[in-house]
């Protein structure tokens, strides 16, 4: 008999006001117990609408099924049939506008907990699972990867395990993009992405780092160096900035240089190199997921009042639900209906000293369907800061595009590439995640890479036929 | 790993090593930099390319001990290895077509131009270099400016090696004596630049100016290193860091790489603070 308790079980964390002082995980994760009790919520529908909503079709009622019957370690290997990074996943993927917001049991009260038990199975078998990781059978034939990213990581992987020899070229000193340079510890452990880079080394894979390609080599360059096909997964790591006065203080950052700085470069340590503003006052422009890691990295930085300022209204808010719950249980404060005008700042000092903003109020729907923020006249205010997060968006370096002549990419920049296969315009190179959506999310970049791989695959056992 | 091949001490603070770094090798041009890490958790932080040798693969990087990262590299020793170090990063000079250049250096801007001089003068146009020091104490790569130039005027601000006065003094007297230039290319601290371009401004010669940004990544990731040319946001290490100098807001820039110095003085103070406890030890 199902469990029939209309609530989720709740997850265990960190006290709200210890954590927002400390850069540990928020979320604790289930025990075993809870797991199954959680498990048994499930119904195993027949038509498992849950599937649906999930980008890559983790098959989701099976793997609950192992669970309930404290088979974790099958449940994990249930997963991974279709996704790479479940540890990632079941942390970071917005489970409430996919999986669960198809669950049956969310008519009724809250939808299975899908996430958490994607967490719970994926951390289980990490810490329990000992099964040597092998080098596969090699084929013979190379192939590349162009960034470290989920897309690229998970598109090594595929090949790998078909018995490509895969070597994934990252510009940075560590692989694993944003997992590593912008989502902060306290979210992600970067000691899980570090694990899944691991068993791909185990796997054979080459990584080098430090490499930049279009400079150090062009993709032509690497067709040449004998790589029979190429993956694109560089993302969008390009900060756009919000084009008003006073832009350029000192104390006005982009939400990556932000991040980078704490993630990467580690400055939330006490005896980091990486020099950082401990503002006591901050702001953070955007409504995204990106916009709640920065709000709140500042806030255990040591900021005092942290803001969030928002075009548009709550329900608007592009961000996952548990990190807009988080952030306001950590303190974080949320300006809607508030667009930024201007920074001000301190002539003597060059630094920040606050934020002119407008008041806004929501008018006719605009092509987004939400409806648009127009201007409140007269309703200017100045919030008092000594430090501007800017977080409005990223969108594909220039660099690869500029670089690569025969790679079509659209007017924002991304890289052309079909949407089953990720083969762009030019032979032998195909693209996914970041790089051709725009900023999206892991899940997504995770699924183009694994679809990439079949792809390439394909291409190259017909171009050897 | 990128080992240190070797190292050469160039006046009190300036050091040259050479890196074994294939990869950087191959393609770097000119005008062009890289980033290094000095060791595993360490800051990430650019210097040119002074030279390069692509047979071997080796990078020539000079350096000025400055603060605590840049100290931490001058204890390094041939033989040791650097963690990191990714590039060629930014565009490579446009030397293309000009004849007849004036490049103007000042202190440890002398080596970051000297690439440029050198490929210039091998592209067999007429090169006068114009090298600043504060005095003749502190004069780096004499030889190599002068295999690397047609004329080379060193000037000191304290007249130490006979000749006093500021860069922009011999280039003025230069451009007045009738030299017709067609680029004034100009290197060394942001100031300097500054005054180079106001005296080139007048003449309409094209003068360009090696933007040292503070950055980050060095790969258009952050936005650290923008700055404002001809009212538009550049970012330092993508867009350049060569820039139109008559375009640049100097002060802007000049105000934004200050931004760290309290905690940059710190970083200093607590790395000899740990130097001081090795000795100690
Ligand atoms: C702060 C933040 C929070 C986020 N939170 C979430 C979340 O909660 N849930 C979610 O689903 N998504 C989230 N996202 C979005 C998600 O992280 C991205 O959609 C995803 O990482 C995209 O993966 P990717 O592999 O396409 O690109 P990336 O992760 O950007 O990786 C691209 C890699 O390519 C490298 N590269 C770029 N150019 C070159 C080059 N020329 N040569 C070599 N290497 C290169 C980059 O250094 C990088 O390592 C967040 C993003 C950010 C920034
Ligand atoms: C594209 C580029 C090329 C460069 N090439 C060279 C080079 O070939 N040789 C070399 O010695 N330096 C070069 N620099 C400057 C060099 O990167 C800095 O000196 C270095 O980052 C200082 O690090 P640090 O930790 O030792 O000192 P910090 O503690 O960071 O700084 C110490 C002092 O130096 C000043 N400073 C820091 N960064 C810069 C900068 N970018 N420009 C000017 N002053 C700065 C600080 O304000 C402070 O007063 C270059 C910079 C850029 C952006
Ligand atoms: S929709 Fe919900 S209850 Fe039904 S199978 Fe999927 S997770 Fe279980
Ligand atoms: S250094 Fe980060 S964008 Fe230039």
């Amino acid at each position: 008999m199902a469990n029939m308790n209309p609530n989720k079980c709740p997850m265990p964390e960190q006290d709200p006001n210890v954590r927002n002082k400390n850069f540990e995980e928020v979320a604790l994760g289930y025990t075993p117990e809870i797991a199954i009790e959680e498990a048994q919520r499930c119904l195993n529908c027949k038509h498992k609408p849950c599937i649906d909503g999930c980008p890559v079709g983790v098959k989701i009622p099976e793997f609950i099924a192992l669970v309930a019957e404290g088979k974790f370690i099958e449940a994990a290997a249930k997963i991974k049939e279709t996704s790479a990074l479940p540890a990632v996943c079941g942390r970071v993927c917005p489970q409430e506008s996919q999986c669960e917001s198809k669950c049956v049991r969310g008519i009724k009260g809250e939808p299975v907990a899908i996430g958490r038990l994607e967490r719970f199975v994926a951390d289980y078998a990490m810490a329990n699972d000992t099964t040597e990781i092998t080098v596969p059978e090699q084929n013979g034939h190379k192939v590349a990867v162009v960034g470290a990213g989920p897309a690229g990581l998970t598109c090594a992987g595929d090949l790998a395990r078909l018995g490509y020899k895969v070597t994934v070229f990252e510009v940075l000193h560590t692989a694993g993009g944003v997992l590593m340079y912008g989502i902060p510890e306290f979210r992600l452990p970067k000691s899980i992405v570090q694990r899944e880079i691991d068993n791909l080394k185990a796997m054979g894979v080459e990584f080098i780092l430090n490499f930049v390609v279009g400079r150090s080599e062009t993709i032509d360059d690497l067709l040449a160096d004998g790589y029979e096909a190429i993956f694109v997964g560089s993302g969008a790591g390009l900060p756009s900035f919000m084009n008003v006065p006073g832009e350029n203080y000192n104390g006005v950052y982009s939400a990556n240089e932000y991040l980078t700085r704490v993630n990467l470069m580690k400055a939330y340590k006490e005896d980091s190199a990486t020099p950082i503003l401990r503002a006591k006052r901050v702001a953070v422009v955007g409504g995204g997921n990106v916009a709640m890691d920065a709000a709140r990295s500042a806030k255990r930085m040591g900021a005092e009042e942290v803001y969030i300022v928002y075009r548009r209204g709550e329900s608007e808010l592009p961000a996952r639900l548990e990190e807009i719950h988080h952030a306001k249980e950590e303190g974080i404060i949320f300006k809607f209906l508030t667009a930024p005008l201007e920074v001000i700042g301190d002539d003597e000092t060059y630094m920040v000293k606050g934020l002119k903003c407008q008041q806004m109020e929501l008018g006719e729907p605009d092509e987004s369907g939400r409806r648009r923020p127009i201007p409140v006249e007269g309703s200017e205010f100045v919030i008092d800061l000594d430090a501007v997060i800017v977080s409005i968006g990223t969108s594909p370096n220039p660099l690869i595009r500029s670089t690569t002549p025969g790679l079509d990419t659209n007017k924002r920049g991304c890289i052309v590439a079909d949407e089953e296969t990720g083969l762009t315009s030019k032979e032998g190179v195909f693209a996914g995640g970041d790089a051709v959506t725009g900023a999206a999310t892991v899940i997504l970049a995770m699924g183009a890479g694994k679809k990439a791989a079949a792809a390439m695959h394909e291409y190259i056992q017909n171009k050897n036929k | 790993m990128y080992q240190i091949l070797k190292k050469k001490t160039l006046n009190s603070n300036t050091k040259l090593m050479v890196i074994d770094a294939p990869f950087v090798a191959k393609k770097a041009q000119p005008g062009q930099f890289i980033i290094l890490r000095v060791d595993e958790d360490g800051e990430r932080i650019p210097l040119t390319i002074a030279e390069y040798d692509r047979e071997n693969g080796y990078v020539t990087i000079i350096f000025q001990e400055v603060g605590a990262t840049t100290k931490k590299l001058g204890l390094l020793n041939e033989g040791d290895c650097l963690h990191d170090f990714v590039g060629p990063l930014g565009v490579a000079s446009e030397l293309e077509g000009l004849k007849k250049v004036a490049v103007v250096g000042g202190g440890l801007g002398c080596a970051i131009a000297y690439p440029q001089a050198k490929a210039l003068h091998e592209m067999g146009a007429e090169v006068d270099l114009i090298a600043g020091f504060r005095n003749k104490d502190i004069v780096i790569l004499e030889d190599e400016m002068r295999a690397a130039s047609t004329n080379l005027y060193i000037m000191t601000d304290d007249g130490s090696n006979g000749h006093k006065g500021f860069v922009t003094d011999a280039l003025k007297k230069l451009i007045e004596e009738g030299k017709q230039y067609d680029a004034v290319i100009a290197i060394g601290p942001m100031i300097m630049m500054k005054f180079v371009s106001e005296t080139t401004r007048p003449y309409g010669i094209k003068t360009i100016v090696s933007m040292n940004a503070t950055m980050v990544d060095g790969t258009g990731m952050c936005g650290c290193c923008r700055l404002t040319v001809n009212g538009e946001t550049k970012f330092a290490c993508v867009d350049g860091p060569d820039f139109d100098g008559h375009q640049v807001d100097f002060d802007e820039s000049m105000r934004r790489s200050a931004m760290y110095k309290a905690q940059e003085k710190e970083a200093v103070e607590h790395h000899e603070c740990n130097l001081h406890k090795m000795e100690v030890k």
